[in-house]
């Protein structure tokens, strides 16, 4: 048996073995527990980065669960594909394998930042099936089935948020969560069931193959947009991030980051492989750069007034995402148009995905040095803390970075995903890329603020006892920087390996749906 | 919670037993007929809700240990999970003992259902949504518990 063929599946396998065993492990104490958190995500990681070595020497790669061949997509006689089918193209394998990172990085900071807490078995397990559900909706090649493990990765995310029980704060984080995800998955769930009514099928590949835009693939078109965008933490509808974000347990919001991911993958797959061409109007993707727009402004400019380290981190967030809504929409926007494509759009699609990478990293990455902050020094609130730098040298390193690359500034990462953004919206109209330009010194502007006041200046009487964090801890910050570093050090080598492949198959709708449906197109 | 009234209890006594045996039913016809695991998983869990309602928390717990429910659990989730590795040369899921239409019309089936794993998925899955449900319940009972602050309401027609 060549395991090669198998990798789409034990992506899922792994850490949905991890969390059902986590109950079991727990028996064996807390080492056993351990182990299990930090092998599950380490072995889920190796897999993603397999798969996407795989993918990206192979071409486009499916699984059919259940079939009596993996690759039998259309069973003799079947119009149309039935069974639950993964696919998998160099963008999900791009993005699988950012977000194994992420969990990875969670994985190991937890050990030690959880350590003090109980109730750590459930944790265990709802952390591994968080990943399930994240992993999931970036392989999935099925409309149903995105709904099964937007739902998965919601739950177990419910649950993590409000991991704190006794605080209120956290129940009303997670509550407002589980509303507004609710309205949000339901919206989903009958944006595919209205697609399964006309096209009798659920496979993205096999409706993007026969679809014809109308009234109801329009209906369908808004309620997936305004619910992934939603999920994504979008501008208007971004009110649950912030919450979320500050009160679930730092290595779950290292995590949550990912989680968001996903539904921006899964809104870019909507509209790039399922609808594309078809869209045919402009309206969808310039409400996505409206969005894109929205967010980073609203986002930074409520960022800059917060003190709770945290939720300045969550307001952060939400502008991020507004860059990368901004690159992807304005790809959107000349997917149909050959020149306007090779002008700047594919350089914009280049920036958003680029750009996914470098957020994921060094947001995960702020976050955790923020959890590192609370873990050190019980507080929360920025004005309480003070000269930490001499304290907790490595973390205060790692922040500087994971700060220096969110600001775009020149050499790091962010930078040139930044660049890649501003100078193909700038094509579009100049003020696209004020606002970008805008939102970025404002970030500086935040983070300087924060880098000013907890880390330098006078040490407080009350924070003289600070020691640095425990080494898992740190590993799980050096795994995110090293990631950044790395894309720091070497931007034409991930530029042409690891992001190129991945706009080039976000682009390319009929390879999507060829590899499923074959001549279907 | 206090005990309910000897009519209510025995009418629990007489009927507790029966909702494990249709919740059995649903779950081993369930791929056959409409219901399936999880529903059938449900309908076993109200067992040990009406035990609470009936009999209250004291002795309920006194009869029950929580860990048990937990094994059910972690019992259902693997053996649905190990059905689901058994497919594995073919593929994941792959129903490796569906036993096909003419054979079951020439010989039956034998002992295995006709659908192979899928039946055997359903029962699975019924252990682990019975055990999780119950756990569920027998929290919830002792989430009520924790907000006790004095009497908050006055039960009458209770004899205790």
């Amino acid at each position: 048996m060549n395991w090669n063929e198998h990798f789409p599946a034990l992506l899922l396998i792994i850490p949905l073995f991890g969390a059902f065993l986590a109950p079991v492990c727990s028996l064996g104490g807390k080492m056993a527990r351990n182990i299990l958190l930090v092998a599950a995500s380490f072995l889920t990681l190796v897999v993603a980065f397999l798969l996407w070595r795989s993918v990206l020497a192979n071409g486009i790669q499916y699984y059919v669960m259940g079939g009596e061949n993996f690759r039998l997509a259309l069973p003799s006689g079947m119009a149309l594909p039935v069974r639950i089918i993964l696919e998998v193209d160099a963008f999900s394998a791009f993005m699988a394998l950012c977000g194994s990172i992420a969990a990875f990085a969670g994985a190991l900071f937890s050990v030690n930042y959880m350590n003090r807490f109980s109730g750590q078995s459930r944790f265990t397990s709802l952390y591994l099936l968080l990943a399930t559900g994240m992993l999931g909706m970036m392989i999935t090649g099925d409309l149903f089935n995105f709904f099964i493990f937007i739902e998965i990765s919601s739950i177990a995310s419910f649950g993590l948020i409000a991991f704190w029980r006794d605080k209120p704060s956290a129940i009303e984080a997670s509550l407002k969560y589980t509303l507004v995800s609710q309205v949000g998955s339901m919206l989903i769930l009958i944006a595919a069931g209205s697609l399964y009514g006309k096209y009798n099928a659920l496979n993205m590949a096999a409706i993007g193959s026969s679809l014809t835009m109308g009234t109801m693939e329009k209906l369908a078109l808004v309620f997936l947009v305004g619910s992934l965008a939603m999920k994504c933490g979008a501008f208007p509808m971004h009110m649950w991030l912030p919450d979320a974000y500050a009160e679930a347990p730092t290595g779950v919001t290292c995590l949550l980051v990912a989680v968001s991911q996903a539904s921006l993958y899964g809104l870019m797959r909507v509209c790039f492989s399922i609808y594309g061409v078809a869209m045919g109007s402009t309206f969808v993707p310039w409400m996505i750069i409206i969005f894109g727009l929205a967010s980073m402004f609203f986002g930074v400019s409520m960022a800059v007034v917060q003190h709770d380290i945290k939720r300045l981190m969550g307001y952060h967030s939400v502008s991020q995402v507004g860059y990368m809504l901004l690159g992807l929409g304005v790809g959107l926007l000349v997917l149909g148009d050959a020149r306007g494509m090779a002008d700047f759009g594919f350089t914009a699609i280049k920036g958003g995905v680029f750009h996914v990478f470098n957020y994921t990293m060094y947001k995960a990455l702020l976050f955790l040095t923020a959890g590192a902050l609370y873990y050190a020094t019980g507080k929360k609130d920025l004005n309480e803390m003070g000269g930490l730098a001499r304290r907790m040298p490595y973390t205060t390193f790692m922040f500087v970075i994971a700060a220096a690359a969110i600001s775009g500034l020149p050499p790091f990462n962010g930078f040139v995903s930044k660049l890649l953004i501003y100078e193909s919206s700038f094509a579009v109209h100049p003020s696209l890329a004020v606002v970008a330009l805008l939102t970025s010194v404002l970030t500086l502007a935040s983070f300087v603020k924060v880098f000013q006041t907890a880390f330098l200046g006078p040490e407080k009487n009350n924070l003289l006892h600070v020691q640095e964090v425990p080494p898992a801890m740190l590993l799980g910050m050096v795994v995110l920087t090293a990631a950044i570093l790395g894309a720091t050090l070497f931007p034409s080598w991930t530029l042409s390996n690891l992001v190129e492949p991945a706009a080039r198959a976000l682009v390319d709708q009929s390879g999507y749906i060829g590899a499923i449906v074959g001549g279907g197109m | 919670m206090r005990p309910l009234s000897v009519v209510v209890r025995t009418g629990c006594d007489l009927f507790a037993w029966f909702l494990i045996v249709f919740g059995a039913n649903v779950i081993i016809h369930g791929d056959v007929t409409p219901g399936g695991g999880f529903q059938g998983g449900a309908v076993a869990a109200t067992f040990i809700t009406l035990l609470l309602v009936a009999y209250g928390g004291k002795k309920v717990f006194s009869w029950v240990r929580p860990g048990i429910f937990n094994g059910m659990l972690i019992f259902g989730l693997m053996a649905f999970f190990l059905l689901g590795l058994m497919g594995f040369p073919n593929s994941f899921f792959y129903n490796f003992i569906a036993v096909p239409h003419e054979v079951v019309q020439a010989t039956g089936h034998g002992v295995i259902p006709p659908s192979g794993t899928i039946a055997l998925m359903d029962i699975a899955v019924g252990i682990e949504v019975a055990g999780a449900l119950s756990i569920i319940v027998l929290s919830m009972f002792r989430g009520i518990r924790l907000f006790r602050e004095g009497p908050m309401e006055e039960e009458s027609g209770h004899d205790r």
